[in-house]
């Protein structure tokens, strides 16, 4: 078993005494993608904050290797987590490139200036989004799939070690979609990155995810690999729905479909 | 190194956009500007000084210089004692609530925000009215009551507008402008009430905004606030761009939000109160000036802050020129010329420009 890089720990936290998550535990490996989903309001959202750093839980820990995340700065967090946040608006006036510049804040500071070696990672980021014919155009311009893929390079620039990735493809085209969860892919294999989504699409999770983590009021309902979570029942219990569940004609993995009326 | 084909002209190792390349020019040519103007603006005044004999004047002041002297000494005396000083202190003055203006629109990522309109200045005003009323002769005196005002604003606004544990930008704007109506009531209120017609007649020429007591004192006194507030600003330009991403993920991004946003606002209050505290409540340089810059080269800040501070330097010698000379010998607060031109453009940034103000 390679050794767990950031775990959860009986997270319990609460918004204005509504309780979100109930004493949650996960833990994200080296090399692997774990998808993250539930119905709506279920804390998916919430525990990426959580692990995240961004909040702080009532009860339980974070810890990334053997450090509680709340002992770290937003620095140290930052140079090895990076978050892919749901992009709804981007501030005016910064270039593609300004905005993906800033996925390296955490290795500047506030008093060091960019290096070309900076400029190399922000170029390289940029390209493996396909997003580098950007560069110059202002993102106010840019249309919703592309700020997301932009946001997608910032997390790259980073050079983190763990992703997470909160509704990555929301915004994204099918074809996008793919190349999002492609390069995903790419990263865990290349630089046995780890990473966390979330998403409501059930079959992306399905062909792209190593593990499957369901949430449902606050708590881990079903975990582990795509065929033992995606199945009716579980579906059933989780989103109260019917759903057809069989296997993928091409590769066996588990496909889920809705039944209408 | 290997050159992508569909990228084009913009291809190098550094991608600058076009308008990023002529920022050094762009910030030369406006600190040239700043001289040209304000050597014009020295001619102006009851007494007309030919540009030409301006110089003269200037280089005969260099060390190892031989000029002949051909003008009256008088003219010296209103040069250097009189209209360049007040021309520095515009400078200072303009340059200060522009910078201010752009970081409380970044900070609060409101393009309404500037010190006069939510109610910073009106702390300061209120500290300074105390300082002149009770003749309060701290280290710093007025300079230093009104940085306290302008400091205990805002806070004051930040405490008023947060509800469940954060202030938004909405709350902040009317929180601030509620304050500071109320802070300029005590203000006006002391005024009414001073014995003194001198001293209130100080306060009501200072709440005007006016320049016209302006001397080199005043602009040493100035220089160490503004440096400072200025320096500390700049610094954290960067961390101001990350945050216009919003909080949660300026902190994502490593930025130590609370940190940064305490330092920004002490910071802000210090040029803000140094400008206030010599020359009252000039309104709308704070709120048009940065607007002008960002529409035109962008929203990094660390273009905008130093870019703002010329601009509105630029712009406050020009309102000041105009202001002691359009009704001579009778001279108009320079606040008054600065919202004539000033409220007119922002009507039309409001109207054509909603996209860019976000």
């Amino acid at each position: 078993m390679k050794p767990i890089q950031l775990r959860a720990e009986e997270i319990v936290f609460a918004y204005n005494h509504k309780p979100i998550l109930d004493g949650v535990s996960i833990a994200l490996h080296p090399g692997e993608i774990v998808g993250l989903a539930g119905p709506n309001g279920a804390g998916k959202s919430t525990l990426i904050h959580l692990l995240s750093r961004v909040l702080t839980p009532q009860q339980g820990h974070v810890w990334l290797d053997d450090r509680a995340l709340d002992q770290l700065s937003s620095a140290q967090v930052a140079r090895r987590i990076a978050v892919v946040p749901q992009v709804f608006d981007l501030p005016t006036g910064f270039t593609a490139f300004e905005l993906v510049m800033m996925g390296r804040t955490p290795h500047l500071g506030w008093l060091k200036s960019e290096s070309a070696r900076d400029v190399k990672i922000v170029r390289a980021a940029m390209e493996s989004t396909g997003t580098w014919h950007l560069a110059n155009r202002p993102i106010h311009h840019l249309s919703g799939g592309e700020r997301q893929r932009l946001v997608l390079a910032r997390a790259l620039a980073q050079e983190p070690q763990i992703l997470l990735l909160d509704e990555p493809t929301a915004h994204l085209d099918v074809a996008h979609q793919i190349e999002v969860m492609e390069i995903a892919q790419r990263l865990k294999r290349e630089r046995a990155l780890a990473v966390l989504g979330v998403f409501h699409d059930l079959n992306l999770a399905a062909q792209y995810c190593d593990r499957i983590v369901l949430i449902k009021d606050g708590r881990v309902f079903a975990a582990g690999d795509p065929a033992s979570v995606i199945t009716v029942e579980t579906l059933r219990a989780v989103y109260g729905i019917e759903m057809c569940v069989f296997p993928h004609p091409k590769n066996h993995l588990p496909a889920a479909l809705i039944v209408g009326r | 190194m290997i050159e992508s084909s569909n990228v084009g002209a913009h291809d190098r190792a550094s991608p600058v956009p076009e308008l990023h390349r002529h920022r050094g020019t762009a910030l030369l040519v406006v600190g040239a500007s700043i001289v040209l103007l304000g050597a014009i603006a020295a001619t102006f005044g009851s007494v007309a000084i030919p540009l030409e004999t301006l110089l003269q004047i200037v280089t005969s002041k260099m060390p190892g210089a031989s000029v002949i002297v051909t003008w009256s000494p008088s003219w010296e005396t209103i040069l250097f004692t009189i209209r360049l000083p007040r021309i520095a202190l515009a400078a200072l003055v303009g340059g200060a609530l522009a910078t201010s203006g752009a970081t409380y629109q970044g900070l609060l990522r409101n393009p309404l925000a500037d010190p006069y309109l939510i109610g910073i200045s009106s702390g300061a005003a209120l500290g300074a009215t105390l300082a002149i009323i009770f003749d309060v002769n701290l280290w710093g005196g007025l300079p230093l009551c009104a940085f306290i005002g302008a400091l205990g604003a805002t806070f004051a606004i930040y405490a008023l507008a947060q509800t469940g544990g954060r202030a938004t930008p909405t709350t902040l704007i009317l929180a601030g402008v509620a304050l500071g109506a109320f802070l300029s009531a005590i203000s006006s209120f002391l005024m009414f009430k001073g014995d003194s017609a001198f001293r209130t007649h100080q306060v009501i020429a200072w709440i005007m905004g006016s320049l016209s007591l302006s001397n080199w004192d005043q602009v040493i006194v100035l220089l160490p606030y503004l440096g400072l507030g200025w320096l500390v600003l700049y610094l954290h330009a960067r961390y101001l761009n990350v945050l216009q991403l919003g909080e949660r993920q300026a902190q994502q991004l490593g930025v130590p939000v609370a940190r940064v946003t305490l330092t920004l606002v002490v910071a802000t209050s210090l040029v803000t109160a140094a400008a206030v505290a010599v020359s009252g409540l000039i309104g709308f340089v704070g709120l048009v000036i940065p607007h002008i810059v960002r529409l035109v080269w962008g929203s990094d800040h660390r273009f905008l802050l130093p870019m703002s501070a010329l601009v509105g330097a630029l712009f406050l010698i020009i309102a000041d020129a105009i202001a002691r000379t359009v009704l001579s010998p009778s001279e108009l607060p320079v606040g008054i010329i600065t919202a004539f031109c000033g409220a007119p453009f922002f009507l039309y940034l409001l109207r054509r420009k909603r996209e860019v103000l976000g």
